[in-house]
């Protein structure tokens, strides 16, 4: 699939920027730190969950626990005919139960992927509330899912995609709307 | 030409990155074993036969968990060994199994190349879970993750294989499987158990009928299942091949301080192995059959799934 860049929607100082302000809104919303816990979903929800958590770190002083969460068992899709993708690891290390969880995940499009993210959640236990925080809300979304932290909200088409590069994945932080070429 | 992975039915034809790809999808699944609610539903719909021709219980358990967890359903076919001509009953196995559609079939039988028989002839995916003495492809791969989470590596260990060789699918499994990843092979037992040609399933092996020599310097020793119905045989009673053979405290201090000891199981404690050794710190029988549906559940979901395009593929010869 080819496609063409159309402009950068978040630049490096941006995302830094977004996710200080996230880091701060989620713990202001979460009457604190006690309980809370987030949880990265793979690939790339996982660095941004870190880096939330860090910066968590540093102004509360709280170590908040971060669990990675592989949602490709919970996959809507996996019944249509054709390959079935690699599956890579959930390490949650902590118990889920009575939990405050926050799920992080760079783009929320149609909502699927979140939709299978709680129903790996809720087999691990029964956590007391779950939220959602991403980088990009692109909209169109196909389930009722919202989130309640969110970094930048952009206009799309369907032909359009958010590509969110990341240091630890990608080797560079940028956000770039890009266009399938047709 | 490529072709994917379609059916499991051996060892000997896959390659060191299909057997680490399982191997390594096998991990988030042995995760799962540890939660609270094990039900999938990736493979919801989709029925798994469960067809054993031969007596089994751990593994055809193990498979219909495996199965289950993953949400499919599974068709439990159990037949006695049939004394009709062993072509002609195939070929009604063969029927009867595709009028009831599967999506897929785990097949043990007595007759090695059973389940490539059935594979030529179905379209849908087929497991090897034992056939005659051929291969047992699954144990092998339970027993190489067994291996690799307790050493980090499965590379270069020196293996012993200690019991009926000659009869052992599991063996041979085995070998094809650690002698890609370069282990050094001792097969060690009574000698009408051992012979020459065993040497041929792959390069290096070694052949000894002493144990105490076998053990020497060995990092895993697997302990095959005493066959009982052989006992009976000129060959050896049951004193003998517990004098002889049987992994004692004792003999175990031959081995590397770290060895591992591996039993496919059932094992029958006191003959071919000493209870000590079983319920011992080196002996990895329950991790096995952990791994086991773990390593089963990667293969159903891939294999029933189909392969996905980032896994190896086999080259069509």
């Amino acid at each position: 699939m080819r496609v063409v860049e159309k402009r950068q929607l978040l630049s490096a100082e941006e995302i830094g920027r977004t996710l200080q302000r996230l880091a701060h809104e989620i713990v202001e919303k979460s009457g604190g730190t006690a309980n809370l816990a987030l949880i990265g979903v793979r690939r790339r929800g996982v660095p941004l969950a870190e880096r939330l958590a860090t910066t968590i770190g540093g102004f509360t002083h709280s170590q908040i626990p971060v669990g990675t969460l592989d949602i490709t068992l919970y996959r809507d899709d996996l019944s249509t005919i054709g390959p079935h993708p690699v599956v890579q690891s959930t390490e949650i290390d902590f118990p889920v139960d009575d939990r405050d969880l926050v799920i992080v995940d760079d783009v929320l499009y149609t909502g699927r992927t979140i939709r299978a993210a709680i129903n790996g959640l809720f087999d691990l236990g029964r956590p007391r509330r779950v939220r959602l925080c991403v980088l990009v809300d692109r909209g169109h979304r196909e389930l009722p899912i919202e989130a309640s932290f969110v970094g930048r909200t952009v206009q799309t088409t369907d032909n359009e995609l958010v590509e969110v590069r990341l240091k630890e994945t990608d080797g560079e932080d940028r956000v770039v709307l890009v266009e399938r070429a047709l | 030409m490529v072709q994917r992975l379609t059916h499991l039915l051996g060892i000997e034809t896959l390659t060191r990155e299909q057997i680490t790809f399982f191997l390594d999808q096998a991990k988030p699944f042995q995760e799962f074993q540890r939660y609270p609610l094990k039900k999938l539903a990736t493979l919801r719909g989709k029925t798994v036969a469960l067809a054993f021709f031969e007596p089994s219980t751990r593994t055809r358990i193990s498979f219909g968990t495996a199965a289950a967890r993953l949400g499919a359903d599974t068709m439990a076919l159990q037949a006695e060994a049939s004394s009709l001509k062993k072509g002609e009953s195939l070929m009604d196995t063969v029927r009867t199994l595709e009028a009831m559609r599967p999506d897929s079939i785990v097949m043990r039988h007595s007759s090695s190349g059973a389940p490539a028989f059935v594979a030529e002839r179905l379209g849908v995916p087929v497991l090897n879970a034992g056939d005659g003495m051929h291969e047992h492809p699954t144990q092998a791969l339970l027993d190489a993750l067994t291996i690799r989470d307790r050493k980090e590596t499965l590379e270069g260990w020196n293996v012993t294989i200690l019991g009926d060789i000659l009869h052992s699918r599991v063996a041979r499994s085995n070998i094809y499987l650690l002698s890609k990843f370069g282990a050094r092979i001792t097969l060690c037992g009574p000698a009408p158990w051992l012979p020459r040609d065993v040497e041929s399933l792959a390069p290096g092996l070694r052949r000894s009928y002493c144990t105490e020599e076998a053990l020497e310097g060995a990092d895993v020793v697997m302990v095959l299942r005493v066959q009982t119905e052989r006992l009976h045989e000129p060959a050896l009673p049951a004193e003998e091949y517990i004098l002889e053979y049987q992994l004692t405290p004792k003999r175990l201090q031959i081995a590397r301080p770290d060895a591992l000891v591996l039993h496919p199981g059932p094992m029958i404690r006191g003959l071919e192995i000493d209870p000590a050794v079983a319920d011992g710190p080196q002996s990895c029988v329950l991790e096995q059959v952990t791994n086991g549906l773990a390593v089963r559940m990667a293969l159903l979901y891939h294999l029933v799934g189909g392969a996905a395009p980032e896994v190896p593929q086999t080259t069509k010869e």
